[in-house]
């Protein structure tokens, strides 16, 4: 097999190259560069070396500094509600109930629906008098707060419509992971007499353990650089008070602070990686182990 | 043991129906509905049967918005997501066989390279100055190719996952019967990957077209619309159109619609084994 010569293996690397060529040129090259740029004062014509200034301005100037910290928000609460949520959902509709089909249509089809939209459509059931979230809180006695005009729980409201947007493709990777474990192991546990809760405690809970770490990983990812529904929604308002790195990224690059923008990507990809690469090694290692 | 679980899945499973019908539909209802008030009934924003239907003249409304941009924003989201999903499905499959059938010292620099991709938020400003360099900035093909670098790594490890179970006895049959790297990729490889390709095909379609960020950084410019820019058409400082800007969304969220219906088991089947395998 392998005695083939290596200029005629019938694997040949060329193979990559057409490929490769597009992502050097418009991934790596862009990346390594936003090292450099994020270094500068620039304008796309001309820059200038300016150090660390840009990071330095990042990190004092309270709009930036709340854009980190919301962007941090954001992806743990987002990740951690998809993961709260999914695997009760994805337990529920592996089970034997009726209208299964159905059901896990209705819960992945958000997936599919544009950001923009979904974050238009949420904007005016928010709306804090004529909403009908709020409109059906009153019904019942409630007086809802006024979710995306309220400084407090504006990147709150936009995090839990990321939540229903997306909790589809948490649940369906769940699923995956349940369908995949082998029947016998509940009949087992039937017979030694664990309940529903034991055989989720010490069956599900453990094996499904790859969906979990898949399910946290790209909604981390996914809840980082998130942008689209937040632009959508609030436009990092009211003030800045739910910015996230992205749209800080996207208001510099338009009051054209080239430079400054950059340094906010360099930024997002150093958040990015230190907290997506550690976990991904985490997950990974623990389920060799097991 | 099976009746109790019936019972009891009925009755869980009605209450589902209703819990998730008020949580996943309702949102849905509103957007039909709203697109089909009249102006000022729309303005309230409220979830009510319309007092007065004028679905086709707010259909006519959008459509011939500004100068039909729906229209060309139709046409430039269908040339983007053709063109950048078919490129990537031939492209990524290269990779993806090479990759996955010759073990080498390159193969852990290419792993690695496909996971970086995944993982990496791509840097705005200087990719603009990358396409700018290359004369392709604000240009369909500028983008076409953008969508490509960034979707890429998804598809390769898709195909990757798929190409593993394709036995290597059908490469070896082709090589004695005489067939060259190129014959045996597209004529033997190509043709079994029908299935998973299928997958990699809606799934991007259903990205691309929905993408909003890429456009609007790299691709700007009324004429250069694509149809996520268009929701901004009716947004203005002064006074928001709710109804036409909600039959604008009705419109465009059809293809995802069509895509979800015709397609839905290759979709569930293939972000999950690409998911929990990759």
């Amino acid at each position: 097999m392998t005695t083939t010569t290596r200029s005629r293996s019938p694997y040949p690397y060329w193979f990559y190259v057409p490929a490769a060529v597009i992502y050097a040129v418009l991934f790596l090259l862009p990346t390594f560069a936003s090292f450099y740029f994020s270094l500068t004062r620039w304008s796309l014509f001309d820059y200038k070396y300016i150090g660390l200034e840009n990071f330095l301005s990042f990190f004092q100037e309270p709009a930036l500094v709340k854009g980190f910290v919301n962007t941090l928000i954001y992806a743990a609460v987002t990740s951690g509600l998809k993961v709260l949520l999914g695997l009760p959902l994805a337990m529920l509709l592996t089970s034997r109930i009726i209208a299964r089909g159905y059901l896990r249509s209705v819960v992945f089809f958000p997936v599919l629906v544009s950001t923009i939209g979904v974050g238009i459509t949420f904007t005016a059931l928010m709306n804090p008098e004529h909403g009908l979230i709020n409109e059906t809180l009153s019904a019942i006695g409630i007086e809802g707060p006024g979710w995306l005009v309220d400084p407090r729980y504006a990147l709150i409201s936009v995090a839990l419509v990321d939540v229903w947007k997306g909790v589809g493709l948490a649940t369906l990777i769940y699923i995956a992971g349940i369908v995949s474990i082998p029947q016998e192991y509940f009949e087992a546990a039937r017979c030694d007499g664990a309940d529903g809760w034991g055989s989720f405690r010490h069956i599900v809970l453990p094996l499904a353990r790859p969906a979990t770490a898949t399910v946290i990983i790209l909604s981390l990812i996914g809840g980082l650089r998130s942008f689209d529904l937040i632009w959508a929604m609030t436009r990092g308002g009211p003030g800045f008070t739910s910015d996230v790195i992205a749209s800080v990224i996207y208001k510099q690059y338009q009051a054209g602070f080239y430079g400054l923008s950059t340094a906010g990507n360099v930024v997002l990809f150093l958040a990015v990686t230190a907290i997506v690469v550690p976990l991904f090694w985490f997950l990974n290692r623990k389920e060799v182990e097991q | 043991m099976t009746r109790r679980t019936g019972i009891k899945g009925f009755l869980l499973g009605t209450l589902t129906i209703v819990v998730s019908a008020v949580v996943f539909l309702v949102p849905f209802a509103f957007i039909v509905l709203t697109a089909m008030k009249d102006r000022s009934e729309s303005a309230d924003l409220s979830f009510s049967w319309p007092t007065q239907f004028q679905f086709m003249q707010n259909l006519q409304e959008v459509i011939a918005a500004r100068d039909y941009m729906l229209i060309i924003a139709f046409i430039n989201s269908t040339i983007l997501t053709v063109c950048s999903v078919g490129l990537m499905v031939v492209l990524s499959a290269m990779v993806a066989f090479v990759l996955q059938r010759r073990r080498s010292r390159w193969t852990g620099l290419v792993n690695f390279l496909v996971l970086s991709g995944l993982i990496i938020p791509p840097a705005v400003v200087p990719t603009i100055w990358v396409l700018q360099g290359l004369g392709l900035f604000k240009t369909m093909p500028g983008l076409i190719l953008i969508e490509i670098a960034f979707g890429m790594s998804f598809s390769i490890l898709l195909f990757r996952a798929f190409i593993a179970t394709v036995p290597r006895d059908l490469d070896e049959a082709a090589i004695i019967d005489g067939a060259g790297p190129l014959r045996l990729f597209f004529q033997v490889i190509l043709p079994l990957l029908r299935s998973v390709a299928v997958t990699v095909i809606v799934v991007q379609s259903v990205v691309v077209f929905n993408d909003f960020t890429n456009p609007l950084y790299f691709l700007p410019g009324d004429q250069n619309a694509t149809v996520q820019l268009t929701l901004f058409n009716f947004q203005s400082q002064y006074a928001t159109q709710y109804n036409l800007l909600f039959m604008n969304m009705l419109l465009i969220t059809i293809p995802p619609l069509l895509m979800f219906m015709f397609f839905n088991r290759q979709i569930v089947a293939g972000l999950t084994s690409g998911a929990i395998k990759g």
